[in-house]
């Protein structure tokens, strides 16, 4: 029969030397985690020129697996075409990053906010005003 | 010698008031804050923070645990025994404390001229110039932490429900079965000691010869009643009474608000009672150095050998998983028993040639 004591001296020997440790516990609500750079969490809208870089080129509904990207077209003063309205259902979006990859003008990117709970149904739907990136 | 009821001087009764008030409170802040120290230990084992939120330190968490339980919705299930469901609380609670009546927690003090000893049921008496108490202490213990059972068993017979029913069933199946062990390894004990008194006891381990270290008949006596009575108070490993997984909360499954905060409370100063005991029994109770010089400093000294070992109850259940039941069982009939009843007959021939003490053993 093994020794049972050994294993059991063992084990309290680790558990003594954890008291002694610095805590792993990050205290959340005060102290924020450090997000990865390359971290896929809300998207935001580029801006340039004060407007955004989106010209509604529909590559990123096309491309978008959860079918979340909500995007009509619009024609400008200047005849360009611009996204009269860009919606994100953040309830069904997946964060894969496929329409960050998909946008041929770099318009499109995603940050590292992840605090997306809300109260009602329809403030998850994010609509073009609070996807706009925040300068 | 001024005023006497039934043959005893007066202060002797304002002496055993004030004692029961001390004890009683002591035992009760100590349950109190031994959930923080337990939550807070078990937190820094697992490399965690533990309760930090109400006041410094999370020093107020006792507190407001205590508040919350009170404000709870008090649940009595329809299908339930009304009367045992409300007695179940108050039978686990009140053996816990009960114990702490014979149980000597310092040498006797002078306070304000008078000799008291620091044990609720025992008196100075100048006459025979020692403390006279129940000459039947451990026995007292004994029955005492038995009893506790009952609100074990009662609880989840009362509750009427199957898991309930189920985890008080095992409570009872393991008390009795470490019960037996406990008993019989304090049996040694007495055999060197040859007194039930606990006085007596602790006298006999004066000058830093505890039992734990004096003797290796109590020294494997003290480790298996040290184990045996963490089972008898559902301590992890031997917490299958109220195994999560299984029996959803065991016996108190059905219990809510205070009368739940009661099994908790009955649980800790049950290990507090059985820490005590240990002490008592084994650790040489208040004794310790400079103690004859400074009889203050005996209370301390109970204390921090108590706290050291509900220490060691928790640093036990950070680091041990539960124990499967036919292990307990095995571990309980098999090996403890067995153990038990060769040591006190290994300290009856040792006594008989002599060898009741390392020193004996291997020469002075």
């Amino acid at each position: 029969m093994p020794n049972p004591f050994t294993p059991i001296m063992q084990g309290m020997k680790i558990t003594l030397g954890h008291v002694f440790k610095k805590p792993v516990t990050l205290m959340y609500p005060d102290e924020r985690p450090k997000v990865a750079e390359r971290f896929r969490g809300l998207h935001a809208l580029k801006v340039s020129h004060n407007k955004a870089k989106c010209v509604a080129c529909y590559l990123c509904p096309t491309v978008c697996p959860a079918k979340c990207i909500t995007v009509e077209a619009g024609e400008d003063a200047n005849h360009d075409k611009f996204a009269a309205k860009y919606e994100i259902d953040m309830l069904r979006c997946i964060f894969c990053g496929y329409c960050v990859e998909a946008c041929p003008v770099d318009a499109l990117k995603m940050t590292g906010e992840f605090e997306l709970a809300n109260y009602r149904r329809e403030d998850f739907v994010f609509t073009k005003e609070r996807l706009l990136e925040k300068k | 010698m001024g005023i006497e009821i039934l043959g005893l001087p007066l202060y002797y009764y304002i002496a055993m008031v004030a004692k029961v008030l001390i004890a009683f409170v002591f035992v009760l802040l100590t349950v109190a804050y031994a959930t923080y120290a337990e939550r807070k230990i078990i937190g820094w084992m697992q490399v965690r923070i533990g309760p930090n939120r109400t006041g410094p330190m999370g020093l107020l968490q006792p507190i407001a645990d205590g508040l919350k339980l009170f404000f709870k919705e008090e649940i009595i299930p329809a299908e339930a025994n009304k009367f045992a469901f409300l007695l179940a609380p108050l039978v686990a609670l009140i053996p816990a404390f009960i114990t702490f009546a014979v149980i000597p927690f310092g040498d006797t003090i002078k306070i304000f001229g008078y000799d008291v000893p620091l044990q609720i049921v025992g008196y100075y008496d100048a006459g025979v110039g020692k403390v006279v108490d129940m000459n039947v202490g451990v026995l007292y213990v004994l029955a005492m932490s038995s009893l506790g059972v009952y609100g074990i068993v009662l609880a989840g017979w009362a509750s009427n429900s199957k898991y309930s029913l189920i985890g008080g069933l095992r409570s009872s199946a393991q008390m009795i079965s470490y019960e037996l062990a406990a008993g019989l390894a304090i049996i040694p004990v007495f055999m060197l000691v040859e007194s039930l008194s606990l006085q007596e006891i602790i006298k006999a381990q004066a000058g830093m010869k505890w039992f734990i270290w004096n003797s290796p008949m109590t020294f494997v006596a003290g480790m298996i009643f040290y184990v045996a009575t963490l089972a008898e108070v559902n301590r992890t490993p031997f917490d299958l009474p109220e195994a999560e997984t299984e029996l959803v909360s065991g016996f108190c499954t059905e219990y809510s608000s205070m009368k739940y905060a009661m099994f908790f409370m009955a649980e800790y100063a049950n290990m507090v009672t059985v820490s005590a005991v240990m002490v008592t029994l084994f650790l040489g109770g208040w004794d310790g150095p400079f103690v004859s010089a400074i009889p203050w400093l005996s209370p301390l000294y109970f204390i921090a050998k108590v706290y050291f070992l509900m220490f060691l109850a928790m640093w036990i259940r950070a680091t041990l998983p539960r124990y499967r039941y036919d292990q307990l069982m095995h571990l309980g009939w098999k090996v403890m028993l067995p153990t038990t009843l060769a040591l006190i007959v290994v300290t009856a021939v040792a006594g008989h040639f002599g060898f009741y003490t390392f020193s004996g053993l291997f020469g002075n």
